[in-house]
């Protein structure tokens, strides 16, 4: 009997041969989304009933709501993609034998996402980075050209290199739990290591994070290590975009955290939060300034998605129970919002034909349901009220103003600077004059309102049960 | 357990480092290649000896999967792909041999260390776990120092190599030994596969600055 942990991971897992051998593409379409729903039922199954623990498995608060979020986003985006790459046969930009590959692909990446999530492994979670990072690997050079071959092969070389840092990282967390867990399964157990944490040997466990940090930090996105973020995001084709910004960012991000937690409960080792928030820092200021730069709107929202993990990175680093309120609320809006703008972005590049902002104005004169789409995405990602990303950047704002004054003004600084850049490309886009071709749109609206309207009505009224469970996962991360 | 024991595994991880120095002034492909096949070997003989030492039976299956896979296996496949391909000819680096080695140099005294403090976990563990990282640290090194797409792959295969002998020297590790070596196959066959075809039909060449013409934003715009 297999419960819905388990059922998270085997559903995709069964899907990928069997998406494989589908050749119609209509039907590999619509079997990704059925697998995705099913998989999104497993996950909501987990809210009722026990959570027994494995030495491989196991479900508390903290991953609980990830992988709700996971499953669901990764449904709204194969509703989405369906739509989205009808268009790309028509105009034979994909062939029907790559979208087999495509929709297994896709269904490994959330088989590896959700596996990294439920493992109570060490070891396991980093297979499911790994599994995650190869199946988009090979997402991103899917459409060949150039462009794409050179941003699937920079994505796989660094982050083949991160993950191979997170691997000794691993090793060595392990050498250090097995003089007080034991040789084999146990040592390698998110709550054993988090309960025997205070006996771990200080200098060794600091070691290990700084290898972990620097492997799952490159995963993140983190400014120094995020080169293969922007171009991943800009050739690829958009639904990946959407579940590589939305999606596998959180999950590196959730891998450090947990990580964080093990630290946390050892007073000897380093300081992690000192780290974390000098990172996350580094990355929204200068994610924040490249903005301004960008020619390409697919990487115009890929700088913006490095800024907001500097954010939630930055928000846990500070700890506490509003900052890391504040963090979880800001990943959870993060994924949707911004997976919900590159269902927009990937709509409007395909009316027009490209990805240059340039060449993309005027959009609400010739596509108005569409600008009002984008316009409301772009203002809830700039950060703006009433969205719910609003509530999380003011709830960290003053916590850290409470605390850390001086911090508090860079934070704020490289948010009103991402924000100019926003607001100043928004206002090419929608209201400039119309340029370029007008496709008529032919894709559905449907998921990118459903985000959208979620986060505005986080923003506006965040229900009883969720807060509670924010703060409790809060509590659990010190 | 008697001090030769040791003596062995730390020979043959000795003898692993020394090949990753080998692979940093190789100047041709072929050669880079054979000696990659070479680190390999090691490496199964370092875990086969692992095994053997901590009565673990099951290491005896990723010795033979490094052996048979990375010795043999990716080796000739790699020796086909530059004879179809004919790029035998020389590999470009972008700095110098003399000033490559020093930095390796400097790479292994960083990894000692390092793992300083692992001394007073277990004295045996921190020298396993200095060669491991002084071979993942070589192999990244030569990742950036070689602008070829295939000697860029045999470095992190290198990498990798590291990877597992720190893992076999870590006692008693579960699951994650045999898993890791599947995925060094796996990537290993992406990059035949995907990569490496794919760069060669659309720039004929693999050298990877080909690629740099398309970094960043297309400046046509």
């Amino acid at each position: 009997m297999i419960g819905p942990a388990e059922a998270v991971i085997v559903i995709p897992a069964v899907a990928v041969p069997l998406l494989a051998g589908v050749s119609s593409y209509r039907l590999g379409a619509s079997l990704n989304i059925l697998a995705c729903t099913l998989t999104l039922v497993a996950a909501t199954a987990l809210l009722f009933g026990e959570h027994p623990r494995s030495n491989l498995l196991i479900i508390d608060d903290f991953n609980i709501f990830l992988i709700i979020l996971t499953t669901f986003v990764g449904f709204t985006t194969s509703i989405f993609s369906a739509t989205y790459l009808a268009h790309e046969i028509e105009i034979g930009r994909l062939t029907p034998l790559f979208l087999r590959f495509y929709h297994a692909m896709y269904q490994a990446l959330m088989c590896a996402m959700n596996a990294a999530l439920v493992a109570n492994n060490i070891g396991l979670m980093w297979v499911g980075v790994e599994v995650a990072t190869l199946s988009t690997v090979m997402m991103v050079g899917i459409y060949r050209t150039p462009e794409a071959i050179e941003a699937a092969w920079k994505y796989f070389i660094l982050g083949s290199v991160g993950i191979g840092l997170a691997f000794f990282g691993t090793i060595l967390i392990y050498l250090v739990a097995q003089d007080v867990v034991g040789d084999g399964l146990p040592a390698m157990s998110w709550d054993l290591l988090v309960k025997s944490a205070p006996m771990l040997d200080p200098k060794l466990l600091s070691l290990a994070f700084v290898f972990l940090l620097v492997g799952y930090g490159t995963k993140v996105g983190l400014a120094p290590f995020h080169a293969w973020l922007p171009d991943a995001h800009a050739e690829g084709p958009t639904p990946i975009s959407a579940v590589l910004s939305g999606l596998l960012l959180n999950v590196a991000l959730y891998a450090l955290l947990r990580f964080k937690m093990v630290l946390a409960g050892n007073p000897a080792a380093i300081n992690v939060g000192a780290i974390m928030v000098g990172l996350g820092l580094m990355s929204l200021v200068f994610a924040a300034f490249m903005l301004y730069r960008r020619r390409d709107i697919k990487r115009l929202f890929a700088y913006s998605s490095i800024e907001h993990m500097g954010i939630a990175t930055f928000a846990f680093g500070m700890g506490g129970p509003l900052a890391n309120f504040a963090g979880l609320l800001h990943m959870t809006m993060h994924s949707l919002i911004k997976s919900g703008i590159f269902f927009a972005v990937g709509h409007i590049a395909q009316v027009k034909g490209t990805q240059r902002i340039a060449a993309i104005s005027g959009i609400s004169v010739t596509h108005p349901v569409l600008a009002v789409l984008f316009s409301f995405g772009v203002i809830a990602i700039a950060g703006l009220p009433p969205f719910g990303m609003f509530t999380s950047e003011f709830m960290l704002v003053s916590s850290t103003f409470a605390r850390q004054p001086i911090l508090s003004i860079v934070l704020v600084a490289g948010l009103l600077v991402g924000f100019g850049a926003l607001i100043l490309r928004l206002q090419d886009i929608v209201f400039g004059d119309p340029t370029g071709k007008a496709h008529p749109a032919q894709a559905s609206y449907v998921p990118a309102y459903v985000h959208l309207m979620l986060v505005l009505i986080a923003g506006l009224w965040l229900p009883e049960p969720v807060v509670e469970w924010f703060r409790s996962v809060a509590a659990l991360l010190g | 357990m008697s001090k030769l024991w040791f003596d062995i595994a730390h020979l043959l991880a000795g003898g692993m480092l020394v090949l990753s120095f080998a692979l940093l002034y190789q100047d041709r492909i072929a050669a880079v290649i054979n000696v990659f096949a070479v680190q390999a070997i090691m490496l199964s003989l370092s875990v086969a000896w692992q095994a053997l030492v901590q009565d673990a039976p099951h290491l005896i299956v990723t010795a033979a999967i490094a052996l048979v896979v990375k010795g043999f296996v990716i080796p000739t496949a790699l020796h086909q792909i530059i004879r179809r391909l004919e790029i035998h000819r020389e590999v470009e680096q972008v700095i110098g041999s003399g000033l490559t080695m020093l930095t390796g140099l400097g790479l292994v005294a960083l990894s000692i260390l390092l793992v300083q403090p692992v001394g007073e976990v277990s004295i045996y563990v921190r020298e396993d776990l200095a060669f491991a990282l002084a071979v993942i640290l070589l192999g990244l090194l030569m990742m950036i120092t070689r602008r070829n797409a295939i000697t860029q792959v045999v470095g992190f295969m290198s990498l990798e190599n590291g990877l597992i002998l720190a893992a076999t020297g870590a006692k008693g590790m579960p699951l994650v030994v045999e898993i890791s070596v599947a995925f060094s196959i796996l990537i290993a066959f992406i990059v035949f596969g995907v990569f490496v075809f794919r760069i060669r039909e659309r720039f004929d060449t693999v050298d990877v600055s080909a690629l740099d013409r398309f970094r960043g934003e297309r400046r046509d715009a």
